[in-house]
């Protein structure tokens, strides 16, 4: 019943008392064929075990502690066999049962706001949430790290392909990837390695399944040099009745496995397992980072869809970390049935596999099926459609006559190998409270506060120190990384990277679409993990409601070092106990996430680093907001106002490292509720179209935000600093903090009172600060400097070419065209590269301390600059700088100082798995 | 009547429903064909889409070139069918030689997606005549093997009779010889372009709506004006 073009062997062995069309299935394997010596025969029952309790077993080396041990021999009233044992330490690690996690994970559903939206939630593959009467959506971002740092391209690819198999679990059409990337110091040679190839690796798999890439983050940290952060985030809509679940209901159904064959690949990530079992460390037996094949998860995709559409399956699983072992164990424990499998069933990659080998592989591209037995015939049908093996590998058994759950039997050429409770595996795992402490240096990092630090005052050095910034690799243009991904692909991409959020419509009838961010940050969670993790929240949010999109759904993923380690522990905890309080503060729930610890390099952690996704509702896209400012004609122009407030917060920020390599002191404060009325207002404001962009302020500041909304399509902008940021180093500080609930927005010529009047009946703080400047060419700050756009792009997009392309600076650029909605993607000529821009001598800059940071008093909440200041910017005397016309000169090259992506995957090391 | 444009599903094409939806909008009415079956179901043109056909192993568009419904086109093909490749489609029609030359690994070795401008070079053909020659158009380029490659005096050849039908202006995004971004056949009805024109056919979602001549283009041609 193996569908596959490939020979199939007949075999007489197969098994008893199953259902008709199964019955047929030959086994891949050859049954018959002779069996290599000394292996065959030496296969560990469940027989065997019970006649030789005393038998050493590897529990150590694979991971397990004593306790555990004992308690699997208490649930199983015996020793395991080999293959129960393999099974057992896999699904009790870290990465499958969340055991240091959960404890604190509960709080995601404990604080969660209500929703009606919410179909399925945390503990499923990915949550799910309704968007209309008909249709749903489905998310989650998931970190690949360590694969991606042993082998880049693979571990990057297969960190894609594994959540794009997750949302298609829950039914849904895979519709858009984001990568969240994170890496060591730029200028590293390590980074020249493991960066090219990870973006390789999740352009190279997203591509070729046709998934458009809207969005991510690339990141440069030393602390992530030795263990770099490759998450990925699937988006997927389904129609709420093709809603899909993992139970294995049914007796007398049979399981299906289909897609890819099995292999030796990445067998439960525990090396150990191999090399504890075996003697002499045969190299085939090696465990190695997975290999995808995003060809056979396209068909995959597409088989499946087809499945689900003609309602062919029962219950349906991805095969991820832990591979057969996870589905089978998680299929039967969702229905509380037991399951009889044959193991011999299973296509191998490569015949010599042993039934523990077999269980732990993680081969990508596969899918667990529970099909009704009259349905079979039709489900191997399709996988035969599109050129998938699809193979019958056991059927759904009955729960004990007494209620208590069925068992999950695996036989192996007639050898029983596997006799356990399947719940046993899934929900009975080991759950720690583990030790938990501040780290013994926090007090000492948040009180060197980087408010402190000599900072520019004269306007030479502010002029040098914004091209300095944007030109610095975690501010600079990121089209090198974003251009290597698809993002047109499926037709429906209303917003991609540098924007804010990636858009997609996911109704060609009605507009309705969604609008999606992925933010982290670690240097703030590092200095406060729990407000840390709020900003995190804040900012993803934030970068949802600039489009005009209403969030409802949130997913995260926590990157963090060993649980192992009271600090890490205490981070964690705080973060989580953040992301919840947020979440419940902003009314919206976590849908589901992942955890992945022990990502550090000996006794040094990463920057805890959790990685948090918000999705927003669009109900039309042809509402949602851009980020750049508008070309107008005729010398039109609209107006820029600054909503929120701007305090002196300089701690923690991309000023303090880049110019100071500064970590220290406390992050900007966050306030949810702000950020809640700020999104109703944006939503407001763009239905009725008041808003020609709005872009979020985050790292960089104001400075960084004016920058990306001028180069995306080439506009200028003459901005004021407010009176009471006049004089020292205020202006560079109303420039560069960083604090939060902040929104750069232009508005169009006769909005101005009405607009204003929303923000004030919101309660929500704004300031008008200047004009966009179509046909200056220039970025000016009056009194300050004036920057032409092509001394600004060439800054902001030289760097990424630079560190890991030399060749390619020198290509010829495209020039500039303004064409309306146009995404710019051509970089320009890059006559000047950035390492031109002098770095500042600290000697030279007035350095002017505050001691006291506290936030400045705010200047009657919502108190616009005198309309004096708009005429003022007005006044003749500006351009020249810049020659020829605007619209030719710059067609911005892709800016997007924070936007850009990466993948993720299964950690190998532990922890993982879906938070339950 | 309105013309019926069949768009191919090879295993592993990846913009077939964005081809069908240009088609659409363009105003003709997409035909769904699959690789498998060689029957054309009476359309009066063929899109073969992007992607990577059978995962693009071997060699892009190798494999495919084979599948029975691609006997069927070449045939048409060479009867005067309008058929227009775009990206891995291009490739395919190069493997099964109605267009010459080939595609190969892009010289900086990238994959790359970006706005690209065109210059129409040939408004003479199936798929152009709603442009002027010379016209500029932009539209989205995404491609790792779209390095237009081939000898010398093939590309002299085709220079001389025409057939090159864009070319890449204001930087070539991935090496092709010549900046071509497109051919077409003798005839003028068989066009292969690696950038493509269905991702730029809606205000929403594409860079321009210059990809949409493409389309309106072979509708004028199927009901009598001059290819």
């Amino acid at each position: 019943m193996t569908t596959h073009p490939d020979p199939v062997r007949e075999t007489p062995e197969v098994a008893p008392a199953q259902p008709r069309a199964a019955a047929d299935v030959p086994p891949a394997a050859p049954a018959t064929g002779p069996a290599p010596a000394g292996w065959a025969e030496d296969v560990d029952t469940v027989p065997r075990a019970g006649g030789t309790p005393g038998e050493l077993q590897p529990y150590a080396e694979l991971g397990l502690r004593d306790d555990e041990y004992d308690r699997i021999r208490h649930i199983l009233g015996r020793r395991p066999t080999q293959a129960e044992l393999a099974m057992y330490s896999i699904m009790w690690s870290e990465h499958c049962s969340y055991k240091s996690s959960k404890v604190h994970l509960r709080q995601f559903g404990e604080k969660a706001p209500p929703s009606d939206r919410l179909l399925a939630g945390i503990g499923e593959n990915a949550g799910v949430v309704r968007v209309s009467d008909e249709l749903a959506v489905t998310f989650k971002v998931e970190s690949h790290n360590h694969p991606s740092f042993v082998e880049p391209y693979q571990g990057a690819a297969t960190g894609v392909g594994g959540i794009v198999r997750d949302i298609l679990a829950m039914g849904a059409r895979p519709v858009a990837v984001m990568d969240p990337l994170r890496f060591g110091a730029a200028d590293h040679p390590d980074t020249a390695r493991v960066l090219p190839g990870v973006v390789a690796g999740v352009g190279g798999y997203g591509n070729c399944l046709g998934l458009p890439n809207i969005g991510g983050e690339v990141v440069f940290d030393p602390c992530y040099q030795g263990n770099p952060l490759v998450n990925a985030l699937c988006l997927g809509v389904l129609p709420v009745n093709r809603l899909q679940n993992k139970a294995a209901a049914g007796p007398g159904n049979v399981v299906v496995l289909m897609g890819a064959k099995t292999g030796r690949d990445g067998i439960g990530g525990v090396s150990v397992l191999a090399s504890a079992t075996f003697d002499e460390g045969s190299e085939e037996r090696r465990p190695s980072v997975q290999v995808g094949d995003p060809f056979m998860e396209k068909l995959l995709i597409e088989a499946c869809l087809e499945l689900y559409d003609a309602e062919l399956v029962v219950g349906i699983q991805d095969l991820g970390g832990a591979g057969l072992t996870c589905a089978l164990t998680e299929t039967a424990a969702a229905a509380g049935t037991g399951m009889r499998v044959w193991l011999e069933r299973v296509p191998l990659r490569e015949p010599s596999m042993e039934p523990h080998e077999i269980l732990a592989s993680e081969s990508q591209e596969r899918m667990l099926l529970v099909v009704e037995p009259e349905k079979l015939d039709a489900v191997l049908k399709t996988a035969e459609k599109w050129g998938v093996w699809a193979t019958a590998i056991g059927e759904v058994t009955p729960p004990a006559p007494d209620g208590q759950p069925g068992r999950l039997v695996i036989t192996w050429r007639d050898h029983l190998v596997v006799d356990v409770p399947p719940g046993s595996l899934v929900d009975d795992g080991p759950v720690y409270a583990r030790p938990m402490r501040e780290p013994a240096d926090l007090i000492l990092l948040q009180a060197d506060r980087a408010e402190t630090l000599p900072r520019p005052a004269a306007p030479e050095a502010l002029r040098e120190t914004v091209l300095r910034m944007i030109a610095s690799p975690n501010l600079a243009d990121k089209t090198w990384v974003t251009e290597q991904y698809d993002r047109y692909v499926l037709g429906n991409t209303v917003l991609a990277q540098p924007e804010d959020s990636g858009v997609i419509r996911i109704d060609e009838r009605t507009g309705l679409g969604v609008a999606l961010s992925v933010d982290g940050n670690g240097r703030y969670a590092r200095l406060d993990p729990y407000h840390g993790t709020k900003l995190a929240l804040a900012e993803a949010y934030r970068n949802v409601v600039v489009t005009g999109a209403k969030p409802i759904a949130v997913t995260n993923c926590l990157n963090f070092g060993s649980p192992e380690d009271p600090g890490v522990m205490w981070q964690f905890a705080e973060a989580v106990r953040g992301l919840a309080d947020g979440c419940a503060e902003l009314g919206i729930p976590v849908t589901g996430g992942n955890v992945s610890f022990y990502n550090q390099t000996g006794a040094a952690a990463i920057h805890p680093t959790p990685v948090v996704g918000v999705l927003g509702v669009l109900d039309d896209v042809a509402n949602r907001v851009p980020m750049g400012f508008v070309p107008r004609p005729n010398g039109d122009h609209d107006q820029l106002f600054l909503l929120g407030e701007t305090h002196v917060e300089l701690s923690g920020s991309e000023w303090a490292w880049v110019t100071h390599e500064h970590l220290g002191g406390v992050p900007p404060q966050v306030d949810l509720a702000h950020e809640r009325a700020l999104g109703e207002l944006l939503a407001e404001a763009a239905r009725v179209g008041h808003l020609s962009s709005a872009h979020d302020l985050s790292d960089g500041g104001l400075a960084q935000s004016l920058v990306e909304s001028c180069l995306r399509r080439g506009v200028g902008a003459r901005i004021a600093v407010p009176e009471r940021f006049a004089g020292g180093s205020m202006p560079f500080v109303y420039l560069f903090s960083e604090s939060a609930g902040r929104v750069l927005v232009s508005v169009p010529r006769g909005h101005e009172k009405a607009f204003t009047a929303l923000c004030a009946e919101r309660g929500v703080p704004f300031e008008l600060i200047g004009v966009t400047d179509p046909t200056g060419g220039a970025l000016e700050v009056h009194g300050q400097f004036r920057i032409g756009l092509d001394e600004l792009r060439a800054a902001h997009t030289a760097t990424l070419p630079r560190l890991f392309s030399g060749a390619e600076v020198a290509e010829v650029p495209a020039p500039a065209t303004g064409v309306a909605g146009a995404v710019e993607a051509v970089p320009l000529p890059v006559s000047e590269p950035a390492a031109e821009v002098a770095p500042v001598d600290p000697a030279s800059v007035e350095s002017e301390p505050i001691a006291s940071a506290g936030p400045i008093p705010r200047a009657g909440a919502a108190e616009p600059v005198a309309p004096g200041a708009d005429t003022a910017a007005d006044a003749p005397g500006a351009p020249e700088a810049t020659a020829g016309p605007v619209e030719a000169a710059d067609e911005p090259a892709e800016p997007a100082a924070e936007a850009t992506r990466s993948d993720s995957g299964a950690d190998e090391q532990p922890a993982e798995p879906d938070q339950r | 009547m309105t013309a019926r444009v069949g768009v191919v599903t090879f295993p592993g094409s990846l913009d077939d429903g964005d081809a069908a939806r240009a088609v659409r909008i363009a105003g003709a009415e997409p035909v769904r064909l699959w690789h498998g079956d060689p029957a054309l179901h009476g359309v009066d043109a063929v899109v073969l889409p992007g992607g990577f056909s059978y995962g693009d192993y071997l060699r892009c568009g190798a494999i495919a070139r084979f599948a029975p419904v691609m006997e069927t086109i070449v045939d048409a093909a060479r009867g005067g069918l309008p058929v227009l490749g775009i990206c891995n489609g291009f490739q395919i029609l190069c493997e099964a030689h109605l267009l010459p030359g080939a595609l190969t690994r892009n010289q900086h070795l990238h994959f790359r997606n970006r706005d690209q401008f065109l210059r129409i070079e040939s408004a003479g053909t199936a798929w152009t005549n709603a442009f002027q020659p010379g016209q500029e158009v932009l539209i989205p380029v995404k491609n790792g093997e779209g390095c237009y490659v081939a000898d010398p005096a093939t590309l002299d050849q085709l220079e001389g009779e025409g057939r090159v039908v864009a070319r890449y202006i204001g930087g070539n995004p991935n090496g092709s010889q010549r900046d071509i971004a497109a051919i077409t056949n003798s005839a003028g009805n068989v066009v292969g372009i690696m950038p493509h024109p269905e991702h730029a056919v809606e205000e929403l979602t594409g860079p321009s709506l210059d990809g949409l001549g493409f389309f309106t283009s072979v509708l004028k041609h199927l009901v009598g004006a001059p290819a």
